[in-house]
């Protein structure tokens, strides 16, 4: 199995500093909190929480854009935790990041070309194979034909095919790993499924690593082997997608699979169980677990006392929280 | 048969731009009850918006064409002057727009602000428009004390919350929410759609609400209008449409929405809206629809009735045969 392992992140932190006037330090905030899981090979696995909850941070800080506070990520058995200049630019090129909002991930006074052509520049491609790879990556996101696209700017795009530039950017160098960061909530509806549908088949055809990250669990269940849902910083709950979406275990998981709607005219007649209060702060989080100040199922002198350590339910599905342990 | 609060009919909103005449509401009619929550659901692009702001007559500058029936209980707005207009805004029709989290006033205290409607429309005394205002922000679930605060001291939830609580304070018989959780995270999402439900129920409001997310909008619906290209193509109520839609373009609106609950074969709409400065002379919809035929090119479809139904399609002209 090991070798099939492409990631694996242990204990990753992501704390980032606040200050208080010029010298001294105020605290942290601490985005991404001692996260841990693995991640094979051709597997494509949905990051899922609201907003602060920290999953662009720990794609960011998985990519190395951010430097890492505690904790190590293996890469193909390589720890790149720590790595400098040089390194990390070999390690740039076996990963790519597709952003959220596609216009503003793009150059808008560079051509399509020029987009693609960067990276090819930067990670030292002969400049005879360039063009080739190019018109391949824009034949593999399905910008053809390829002459009506080469010469056009961002803005003449629409903002599906904008995104799918964004796509054809990030796999020009065959990367291994994908972050892709709410790759479609500024998207129409129709145009969501065509984009999911190509990193689909993307990851397919390369075997590519996805994480995909999003806050809508109702695209997850076609899109990725993995579900994590995250919470204040923290992973909360790991399984298999249809594992979790059947059975969800943690309060938290349960409350956002209960919330989501289908369309269905019935939904008008119901009125739905929401968790009062908001996300903690990730300043000073709760003492214990992060969701016992909202959580129906409160153990008291438990979850507001000690921090529940991750374990496996079943097979394959991992929980934090006191109910299980 | 309860006579309709708000009947449009024929309403043409024309914007001139540098590259011609944007058609972004042509020739539009649909009516709602008292009560009645219709959902306007569309892409973006596709003109919903417009048709709110022709409604409430906020619109811009650069407008050519505004012309067609907006009747509010009998009353023809499109013939109002300008000042009478005022009069109706707010007082008869408020709106909760998209931007809504950012027009909130920094710099003013959240209570004076939700007050404000009641002292420029009502003529009420700022003491008792204060009251109120209080009064109506407990009713969407923030406490009164909170009216003491600045926008900034609010969440992101809070403050749609207290805009919506603006929308309401006049007691208007219509409002119109345009997105107003589309920015918000689910949870939020969740719990103002709940307070509306309440809402709708308790004090009978009609509500429009326009939105681009299928599933929530089933969450007040009781009537659904699908725009596309600045027209609508289905009308029809909300058990009908969420069961099974009927114009092609709804079909694969629908088919490309993911459910939690049940595994369905996903399926996207190739292609792109068309241009609404030059419109297709036919239908619409054409060009991306899998079962066009000869005269849907040629001929725009008119208004053709099933059952409860009425769809922008020539398919159901011989008795809906598909």
């Amino acid at each position: 199995m090991s070798e099939q392992l492409l990631l694996s992140v242990r204990d990753l932190c992501k704390w980032f500093e606040l200050r208080k006037g010029l010298f001294g330090k105020a605290g942290y905030v601490k985005a991404v909190d001692e996260v841990s899981f693995d991640l094979k090979k051709g597997d494509a696995v949905s990051l899922v929480g609201e907003s602060g909850s920290g999953k662009t941070t720990l794609g960011k800080t998985i990519l190395r854009l951010y430097k890492p506070t505690k904790g190590t990520i293996i890469f193909e058995g390589r720890d790149i935790t720590d790595l400098k200049a040089r390194q990390l630019l070999e390690y740039r090129r076996e990963t790519g990041l597709v952003q959220q909002d596609p216009y503003g991930a793009l150059p808008p006074f560079m051509s399509i070309k020029r987009v693609l052509e960067d990276p090819l520049a930067i990670h030292k491609v002969p400049k005879s194979e360039r063009i080739d790879r190019i018109y391949k990556a824009l034949e593999e996101v399905k910008l053809t034909p390829v002459e009506d696209f080469i010469g056009k700017y961002p803005h003449m795009l629409s903002g599906g095919q904008q995104q799918r530039l964004v796509i054809a950017r990030a796999i020009i160098l065959n990367p291994k790993l994908i972050v892709a960061d709410e790759p479609v909530s500024m998207l129409d509806a129709s145009v969501r499924i065509e984009i999911l549908t190509l990193l689909k088949e993307l990851q397919n055809k390369y075997g590519l690593s996805v994480i995909y990250i999003t806050h809508d669990l109702s695209t997850t269940r076609y899109f990725s082997e993995w579900i994590y849902i995250m919470y204040a910083g923290k992973i909360v709950e790991k399984a298999l997608t249809k594992t979790l979406l059947d059975n969800p275990l943690h309060p938290y998981s349960q409350v956002l699979l209960n919330i989501i709607p289908d369309p269905d005219a019935e939904n008008r007649l119901k009125i739905k169980d929401v968790p009062p209060g908001e996300p903690p702060s990730l300043v000073n989080p709760p003492k214990g677990c992060r969701f016992h100040p909202r959580c129906v199922y409160i153990k008291n002198g438990i979850c507001n006392e000690k921090e529940p350590r991750e374990v496996e339910v079943e097979k394959d599905h991992f929980v934090r929280c006191w109910l299980y342990d | 048969m309860v006579k309709p609060l708000l009947e449009v009919k024929n309403l043409r909103t024309y914007f001139k731009t540098r590259k011609g005449i944007v058609k972004a509401v042509d020739n539009v009619s649909f009516s709602v009850k008292k009560g009645e929550t219709i959902a306007v659901i569309g892409e973006s692009g596709c003109g919903k918006s417009s048709l709110a702001k022709s409604i409430i007559r906020l619109l811009p500058r650069n407008i050519c064409t505004y012309e067609g029936e907006i009747l509010l209980e009998n009353e023809d707005l499109m013939k109002l002057e300008e000042k009478e207009m005022n009069e109706v805004r707010w007082a008869k029709i408020s709106m909760v727009s998209q931007a809504a989290l950012n027009s909130l006033n920094p710099v003013i205290k959240v209570g004076q602000q939700v007050a404000e409607p009641l002292i420029i429309h009502e003529g009420v005394d700022k003491k008792t428009a204060l009251e109120r205002a209080r009064k109506a922000l407990s009713m969407v679930g923030i406490p009164e004390t909170f009216a003491e605060r600045y926008p900034f001291e609010l969440s992101g939830g809070m403050k749609q919350r207290a805009i919506i609580a603006m929308a309401l304070i006049t007691d208007p018989d219509l409002i119109i929410l345009d997105e107003p959780t589309s920015a918000l995270d689910v949870l939020t999402q969740a719990s103002i759609m709940n307070m509306l439900k309440i809402i709708k129920g308790k004090m009978t409001k009609t509500f429009m609400f326009i939105t681009h997310d299928i599933a929530v909008s089933s969450e007040l619906a009781d009537k659904v209008a699908v725009m596309y290209a600045g027209q609508i193509v289905e009308l029809t109520n909300a058990e009908n449409f969420y069961k099974a839609p009927l114009h092609p373009y709804s079909i694969k609106l629908m088919a490309s929405v993911p459910t939690l609950r049940t595994d369905k074969k996903l399926d996207f709409i190739p292609g792109t809206p068309p241009s609404l400065i030059d419109p297709p002379k036919g239908c619409r919809f054409a060009e991306r629809c899998p079962w066009r035929f000869e005269k849907c090119e040629k001929e725009p479809p008119s208004f053709l009735v099933k059952g409860d139904s009425i769809v922008k399609c020539w398919l159901f002209e011989s008795k809906g045969s598909r």
